[in-house]
């Protein structure tokens, strides 16, 4: 009989108070008796809707009811059969608009916290066992994958499975790209992308790091070498700015320069050799999940007063609903429907103070979202001394810069067919943010399987 | 790992290594820059590539030690390994098809001037080197310039070597007594790249720097090394780093370039106290 309490169990957290002062985890992870608790309150529906929400179709039902049984290894192997990196995706998807959004016991309550169980399960077999050498049958074939984030990773993950050599081309000096340099260690610790890279490096994963592919070798190169496909999941790296005034003071970042000092360069430790402003006021603007990643770190690096600056309401907040939850609770302020015209100079070159306008939801935009269109004469100046960029990334042209017959949308997307990854190139596939523009850690590896089938399906028929 | 073939102290601030990075060797052209880290912990610095051989499979950089991780870098030997070595970035520098240019090198800015005077002079153009200096003890290069070069101008700014005066007011001596310049390539300081361009614009001759700004990855993707040129932002590591130097905010390039500075002493400090320690 399941337990039909309305609430999913709580999720235990590290202290606002405390938390907003360390880059430690901040959600601590279920104990087994609240696992178990959470799991008996899955209904075990017959047509899995949940399922059909998650992009990698992850057999949410079998997996939890293994859980019920106390069998937590045999919950790892179903999760693990359709998704490479549980222990990440547990953390950081966006499971109340995916699987969650789905789940009955939502409709008179709370869903089943399916992501927490997820996570319980891979922290579980993470503790218990080191990282398996599994040594596979090899099938002679060469398949190089461009990019180590979450779309590369689960490609090459697939592939290897199936006998491949694979070898993933980095162009950072650590593999994982925006799980290492992007997230934050207080939502996704390092050390746990780490074990889920060295597990592909066991499974016979060749990772080069240091390797920027456009530069220093072409896709035209790689084949040349003996790569029989290659699948791109370079990512959306390309930061974008506002064009407003101000925008290259001192004291003004992208998103992704702040969160990559912080991340992959610790610029956060006391003895890093990575320099990184400790600001004391400032403001973020964006309303992403990159949004409050930028402005939690902000907080954790002693700032007194941080700022979300947004042009929509909190409805549009692109943010997961938990992060926005979590940052209101470490006193991150959020200063809604306002939109920045201006970045003042404090006369020697740094931030001296945004200038803001105050907005009002108009008509719906193409997005389907409201439009947000600015209060004449309600220009005000919000006194800060740092500013983070976090309004998106567009897709790195070096890549398609350098491959003739590569194509690629107006906006730098690469263009390749949904169901397969395929390009304009044969042999030639991609996927995740690459393809798609900025989107999530789960879509991106929902990508890279699907490409990864698709090698398979391509090397298989035409050079087996 | 990255090899260290050959150390050459240049002078007692700027040392030169010749690295073993084949494949960067293989793709290498004069105007683009590499990465590197020293070790593990080691934050990552641009070096604009100073020469390479694509048959020895060695990349040259040349470094000033101005802070805590060249003072680091200078530290390992021949034989040692550089923990990164990420490369060739940037877009090469543009030199087909010039006739008769002036290269400005300035300090250790000379080390990347070099290369480029060298493909121009293999490229049949006529070069005029206007190299300078503080003074007579950090010269670098002069042999290696002079090969290359059609004319060498030697400039110190005390005047203990060569001719006294600022590289700036050689390029105008050259200029007014009648040399006409296709284009002017200027690699040295912010505030020498400035002055070279507020002279060359009066006389209309277009004039290319190579920026050096702050950056981490050198792919684009931090946003960090952003520079206003022609009022539009541009991003050194995948625009450039060559510029048109007439429609580079240059006051801004400076602004930002001093960003870090208490950071960087304080690092720099404790790096060589830390050496001193150790000896």
């Amino acid at each position: 009989m399941a337990n039909m309490k309305i609430e999913r169990q709580a999720m235990p957290v590290q202290d606002p108070a405390v938390r907003c002062h360390n880059f430690e985890e901040v959600a601590q992870g279920y104990t087994k008796e609240q696992a178990l608790a959470e799991a008996s309150r899955c209904l075990h529906c017959k047509n899995k809707p949940c399922v059909g929400k998650c992009p990698v179709a992850v057999d949410i039902p079998a997996f939890i009811e293994k859980i019920t049984e106390e069998d937590f290894e045999g919950a790892y192997q179903i999760i693990q059969k359709s998704s490479s990196l549980p222990a990440v995706c547990g953390r950081v998807c966006p499971q109340e608009t995916q699987c969650e959004s789905r789940c009955v016991r939502g409709v008179k309550g709370e869903p089943v916290a399916i992501g927490r169980l997820e996570r319980f399960v891979a922290d579980w077999h993470n503790a218990q066992s080191s990282v398996e050498t599994a040594s596979l049958p090899s099938n002679g074939h060469k398949v190089a994958v461009i990019g180590s984030g979450p779309a590369g990773l689960t490609c090459a993950g697939d592939l290897a499975r199936l006998g491949y050599a694979v070898t993933v081309f980095e162009a950072l000096h650590v593999a994982g790209g925006v799980l290492m340099y992007g997230i934050p260690e207080f939502r996704l610790p390092k050390a746990i992308v780490q074990r889920e890279i060295d597990g592909l490096k066991a499974m016979g994963v060749r990772i080069e790091t240091d390797m920027v592919i456009g530069k220093v070798l072409t896709i035209d190169e790689l084949m040349e070498q003996g790569f029989e496909a290659v699948f791109i999941g370079s990512g959306a790296g390309l930061p974008r700015f506002m064009n407003i005034p101000g925008e290259s003071l001192c004291g003004v970042y992208s998103a992704n320069e702040f969160l990559t000092r912080i991340n992959l360069m610790k610029a956060y430790r006391a003895d890093s050799q990575t320099p990184i402003q400790h600001a004391k006021r400032v403001a973020v603007v964006g309303g992403g999940n990159v949004a409050m990643d930028a402005a939690r770190c902000a907080k954790r690096l002693g700032a007194d007063e941080v700022y979300i600056v947004y042009r929509r309401s909190e409805a549009e907040l692109p943010a997961r609903r938990e992060e926005v939850e979590h940052a209101k609770e470490e006193g991150i302020v959020f200063k809604l429907l306002n939109n920045p015209v201006r970045i003042l100079d404090d006369g020697s070159g740094n931030v001296g103070g945004m200038q803001c306008l105050k907005m009002e939801l108009g008509e719906p935009d193409a997005s389907g979202r409201r439009r947000p269109v600015p209060v004449e004469g309600s220009e005000f100046v919000l006194d800060v001394d740092a500013v983070i960029m976090a309004i998106g990334t567009s897709p790195n042209p070096l890549i398609t810069s350098t491959t003739e017959g590569l194509e690629t949308y107006r906006w730098g997307g690469i263009v390749a067919e949904e169901a397969t990854g395929k390009t304009s190139r044969l042999g030639v596939f991609a996927g995740g943010d690459a393809v798609t523009g900025a989107a999530t850690v789960i879509l991106a590896m929902g990508a890279g399987k699907t490409a990864a089938k698709a090698i398979d399906f391509y090397i298989q028929k035409t050079k087996a | 790992m990255f090899r260290i073939i050959h150390k050459t102290v240049l002078n007692p601030t700027v040392t030169q290594m010749e690295i073993e990075a084949p494949l960067i060797a293989r793709k290498a052209q004069p105007g683009q820059f590499i990465i590197l880290r020293v070790d593990e912990e080691g934050e990552r610095i641009p070096l604009t590539i100073a020469d390479y051989n694509r048959v020895a499979g060695t990349v040259t950089i040349i470094f000033q030690i101005v802070g805590a991780t060249t003072e680091r870098l200078n530290h390992l030997q021949e034989g040692d390994c550089l923990q990164d070595f990420v490369g060739p970035l940037g877009k090469a520098t543009e030199l087909e098809g010039l006739k008769k240019v002036a290269v400005v090198g300035g300090g250790v800015g000379c080390a990347i001037a070099y290369p480029v005077a060298k493909r121009l002079h293999e490229l049949g153009a006529c070069v005029h080197s206007i190299v300078g200096f503080r003074n007579r003890d950090l010269v670098i290069l002069e042999d290696r310039f002079a090969a290359v070069s059609d004319r060498l101008c030697m400039r110190t700014d005390d005047g203990s070597y060569g001719q006294k005066g600022l590289v700036t007011d050689a390029l105008r001596e050259l200029i007014e007594s009648g040399e006409q310049y296709d284009e002017v390539i200027a690699i040295g300081p912010l505030v020498m790249m400035k002055f070279v361009c507020q002279l060359t614009k009066q006389y209309g001759i277009k004039t290319v720097v190579s920026m050096n700004p702050i950056m981490i990855d050198g792919t684009g993707m931090c946003g960090g090394c952003r520079l206003t040129v022609g009022g539009k932002t541009r991003f050194a590591c995948v625009d450039g780093p060559d510029f048109d130097g007439h429609a580079v905010d240059f006051d801004e390039a400076m602004a930002r370039s001093a960003m870090y500075k208490p950071f960087e002493r304080k690092a720099y400090e404790e790096a060589c106290h830390l050496f001193e320690q150790a000896q």
